[in-house]
């Protein structure tokens, strides 16, 4: 594993290097601008790293401590994506990142280099409803809305999971056909928590929109 | 001048239920699902580019700060200030705040924030808050609520209620009982655990401030910011159109305005601060642990002679208790009863209301002790309760209940959810689950306060409406929407509802379930000036005006609303004041919750099967919004039943599991299908809507419900809340 000191060029030449019209390489590119490595009078450390969010292409130059989530919600203010509590207990910030669902606040943007990410903003628009959107709609899905886009986000994901046949924990026959019962839906959906309780709502949600696609 | 509502209320516009009623999807649902609806930190919209402030909590609970050394924060990369109680000038204390919001030199919890790091990144502010170097002087506190039972001491009255009540002869007639119980029963510090966490960003204009935040109390967050700071109350606003979740914990003004006002000053631009979630637990409210003791006499034949509740809970010092005995004073009948409050310091965070406070964890005892009361006597718990209901005010037999119809929901409850198949306790098995059922009376008294709203018809004849009301889950926007076009007789599109802005008129806000029932009755006033000044526009008799399909009709003519604001807008601004109709009358609402689980006979690992509310609770304004807000307080309940509990370090006074890992709260696995009923009625008492409140009720009794459902199942009674397996694993009954 590479430390810092072996990845550094400093901030002046990678400003020169912009300025002189020079692209960005495809892999993360560090700058190191501080003198000294004590905490105390460290510069952040920067990197540019270009991801596709919901289809576009995007070039960040970023501090390496920012989160994705960070980088969704302040750099490209895509502020669907919500922030409950930052250590992967709340299931708030769930992303799409290439087809998987994951928590964006447990991973660096930096991390993330040629990544496809699907946000709650790119599933669908308020005149134009993803199905599953539409059916959180219909079946009172939410309250306050807060963990709402992480619920979405991680239900799409799971019906897909379930497609693909990838088991769970509650899931009997490991040989059958899987079927998104309620059972497998609450078990998935366990690590996106809804305080203000419309989990039996969202199970509902989710079963339509299931069975539409069965 | 307002309307009073000082007489019930007689036919009106709301009585014709075309819109209202009716379960319509939330008008702001397709925002909230496609992540545009901006909540407080995210306003990009509003503000460019504002710095970010972290909130650094003290490491103590009780004691002083003997310096901050604040050097190498300060000189950290991208740090703009640094704001300390030493730098921030002199603070008030708001009006509904205990402890100082920015703590130093004496600290009075842990997680008190003493300082606000302002930095131009996230990052930054992070890394220069761990910078500070802190010097405590601590002192030792009182932690512990059980070792406080003999120095906790009467308080106050609060809400004008003495502490204490009595009527008849308790002591006598309870000794004289032929059936008694007396027991004593815990619940601990539950955490709001909303989802967003809470969160404000703060821009001065010279010396007026506009904070961007996530408050359920818009008004009350205005003037204690204002005191706060020393400002004139007018040069503070407050925006607040979207809330994560409240649940009683944002109902007052709390650090991270403040710092983000303080911050945005010492850095010289606008500033935002969301609380860290492990800092939330600490830093904010919580609703206090109680000890409650619960003492019932009956007659062999069932009755209720002698009911006395008692309780104590600690906070800190100014701090209320928590009002555990409140239904009990209203809920059964009884001739002797008494009820008694004490209060205790500790030095813990303060203590404050959390969904439903004091009934929540009143019931969570008394009804624990009705199940085990209607045991001795021999009696189905249903019946028990049916038979000692009351039509009147217990201690006030000449007081009536407005409506009350607690019997009925036990009745269609029982039918519905199968409860006649219940069996002795233990006697019911699923391969490894033992089976049972429980019930619990769901009880919470109607409040109902002050409320305005503006409204606005534009010459297209769409109407806007604007109170500082707010819709913190609770289905605001759509209700308000669905009064506007009762009573002027316009489709739902047609209604643009703005909430939660101090700029609007003051609203009743949320909190206390008081808020469907008086921000809709307020905007009730507001749409009949509405109207009288839309007939008299369009030259009609107001007293003889009709307002239907989009037309406003009187004496045969008819005038189509959009056209009558020609040359500018109509604007009329009116609310509603409550008399003493909540005095005259006893007004509560209702319900019984029906619950079966099932606890594993090996691991005693309790699983809710199946959950069942009936309420009775006025008019229900839109039953899709209402039954959400009902079973996600089910859900709640559910978790104060068999998980919630913020575990106190008695040592060093904190609470330890200050995490959304830590603080375990109900995820779907934990909660099955849920059904609610509600029962069709009006109540013209409560208001012209003739609704009340449900947000509350639903969480009233529901943990007491889980209790007899597992005791049911497994004849192992467990007084101590959160009902865990390690309470019922030694007392597990021998099964094969």
């Amino acid at each position: 594993m590479a430390g810092p000191r072996d990845w550094e060029i400093s901030r002046r030449d990678l400003m020169v290097g912009a300025g002189a019209g020079a692209v960005l390489a495809a892999t993360p590119k560090l700058a190191e601008a501080g003198a000294s490595l004590a905490s105390e009078t460290r510069m952040p450390t920067l990197a540019s790293v270009s991801f596709t969010v919901n289809g576009e292409g995007r070039r960040l130059e970023v501090d390496t401590r920012t989160t994705l989530l960070d980088a969704l919600r302040e750099r490209l203010q895509l502020t669907g994506t919500k922030k409950g509590c930052d250590h992967g207990q709340c299931g708030a910030c769930t992303v799409i990142v290439d087809g998987h669902r994951i928590n964006s606040c447990l991973t660096l943007a930096v991390m993330h280099e040629g990544s496809e990410v699907t946000t709650i903003e790119g599933l669908g628009q308020p005149e134009n409803l993803h199905p599953m959107q539409a059916a959180f709609v219909k079946h009172d899905g939410f309250q306050c809305g807060y963990c709402t886009p992480g619920q979405i986000c991680s239900a799409v994901a799971v019906l897909d999971e379930i497609k693909a046949g990838i088991p769970s924990h509650v899931t009997v026959e490991l040989d059958g056909e899987l079927l998104p019962t309620s059972d497998e839906i609450r078990e998935r959906m366990s690590g996106n928590i809804c305080r203000c309780g419309a989990y039996s709502n969202i199970v509902d949600a989710m079963a339509e929109v299931a069975g539409r696609r069965a | 001048m307002p309307m009073k509502f000082n007489e019930p209320a007689g036919a009106n516009p709301i009585d014709r239920q075309k819109v209202i009623g009716k379960p319509f999807d939330r008008i702001e649902g397709p925002l909230k699902v496609t992540g545009r609806a901006p909540y407080a930190y995210e306003r990009h919209d509003a503000v460019e580019n504002p710095a970010v402030g972290f909130v650094v909590g003290a490491g103590i609970a009780k004691g002083r700060i003997k310096s901050i050394d604040v050097t190498a924060a300060r000189k950290a990369p991208g740090v703009l200030a640094v704001v300390t109680a030493e730098t921030a000038g002199k603070l008030g204390l708001g009006k509904y705040n205990i402890a100082k919001l920015l703590g130093g030199p004496e600290i009075d919890h842990y997680h008190q924030a003493i300082a606000v790091v302002v930095a131009e990144s996230f990052e930054q502010a992070r890394a220069a808050a761990g910078l500070l170097r802190v010097d405590y002087a601590a002192e030792k506190g009182v932690f512990d609520l059980r070792g406080t039972k003999d120095t906790s001491v009467k308080p106050k009255p609060s809400g004008g209620d003495e502490p204490d009540s009595a009527k008849g002869d308790f002591a006598g007639a309870f000794e004289a009982a032929a059936v008694k119980l007396d027991e004593t029963y815990t619940t601990p510090d539950h955490a709001h655990a909303m989802m967003e966490p809470h969160a404000s960003m703060a821009s001065w204009d010279g010396n007026k401030v506009t904070v961007w935040t996530s408050n359920q109390m818009i008004d009350w967050g205005v003037s204690d910011l204002a005191k706060t700071l020393g400002l004139p109350k007018e040069n503070v606003r407050l925006v607040s159109p979207y809330v994560g979740g409240g649940f009683g914990g944002k109902l007052f003004l709390r650090a991270d305005a403040v710092l983000a006002a303080l911050g945005a000053k010492a850095a010289g631009r606008p500033v935002k601060v969301a609380l860290p979630r492990p800092l939330v637990f600490n830093n904010t409210t919580h609703r206090p642990a109680t000890v409650q003791r619960v003492r019932i006499g009956a007659g062999r034949d069932g009755k209720i002679t002698a009911i006395g509740h008692e309780t104590w809970s600690g906070n800190l010092p100014n701090g209320k208790p928590e009002n555990a005995i409140d239904q009990t004073r209203l809920l059964y009948a009884g001739a002797n009863r008494m009820t008694a409050t004490r209060l205790a310091l500790l030095n813990l965070p303060e203590g404050n209301a959390m969904r439903a406070p004091g009934e929540a964890p009143g019931l969570m005892a008394l009804e624990i002790a009705m199940d085990e009361m209607a045991g001795k006597l021999g009696m189905d718990p249903v019946e028990f309760r049916i038979l000692n209901d009351t039509q009147v005010d217990p201690e006030n037999p000449e007081r009536k209940f407005s409506q009350r119809r607690l019997s009925e929901c036990f009745r269609i409850g029982s039918g519905r959810f199968g409860w006649s198949a219940r069996k002795q306790p233990g006697e019911t098995r699923d391969g490894r689950w033992l089976v049972g059922m429980g019930v619990a009376t769901a009880f919470r008294g109607n409040l109902v306060m002050k409320s305005a709203a503006r409204a606005r018809l534009a010459a297209d004849g769409r109407i806007t409406v604007e109170t500082d009301m707010t819709d913190i889950g609770t289905g605001t926007y759509t209700i308000i929407a669905q009064t506007t076009a009762e009573m002027l007789g316009v489709p739902l599109t047609q209604i643009d509802v703005k909430l939660g802005d101090s700029a609007f008129p003051v609203s009743a806000g949320s909190g206390g379930q008081w808020g469907a029932n008086s921000a809709t009755s307020g905007v009730y006033a507001c749409c009949v000036k509405l109207r009288e000044a839309i007939a008299r526009q369009a030259g009609l008799d107001p007293l003889k005006a009709d307002f239907a399909d989009g037309q406003v009709t009187a004496d045969g003519k008819s005038v189509a609303l959009a056209g009558v604001a020609n040359a500018r807008d109509i604007v009329v601004e009116d609310g509603i004041e409550f008399g003493d109709l909540d005095k005259r009358y006893a007004q509560s609402t209702f319900g019984a919750h029906f619950v079966e689980i099932g606890v594993d006979h090996a691991t005693g690992e309790s699983r809710i099967r199946r959950m069942l509310a009936v309420c009775a609770a006025g008019r229900i304004l839109n039953p899709k919004s209402a039954r959400s807000q009902v079973i996600g307080a089910m859900t709640m309940g559910a978790g104060a039943a068999l998980m919630e509990e913020l575990a106190v370090d008695k040592e060093r006074g904190f609470f330890v599991n200050h995490d959304l890992a830590g603080y375990e709260v109900p995820v779907h696995a934990d909660i099955p299908h849920q059904e609610v009923v509600f029962l069709d009625e009006t109540d013209p008492y409560s208001s012209p809507m003739k609704a009340k409140g449900v947000g509350e009720l639903g969480i009233c009794g529901v943990a007491a419900a889980v209790a007899n459902a597992i005791y049911n199942a497994t004849g192992v009674r467990v007084r101590d809340y959160p009902i865990t397996l390690d309470k019922l694993l030694s007392a597990m009954p021998e099964v094969g």
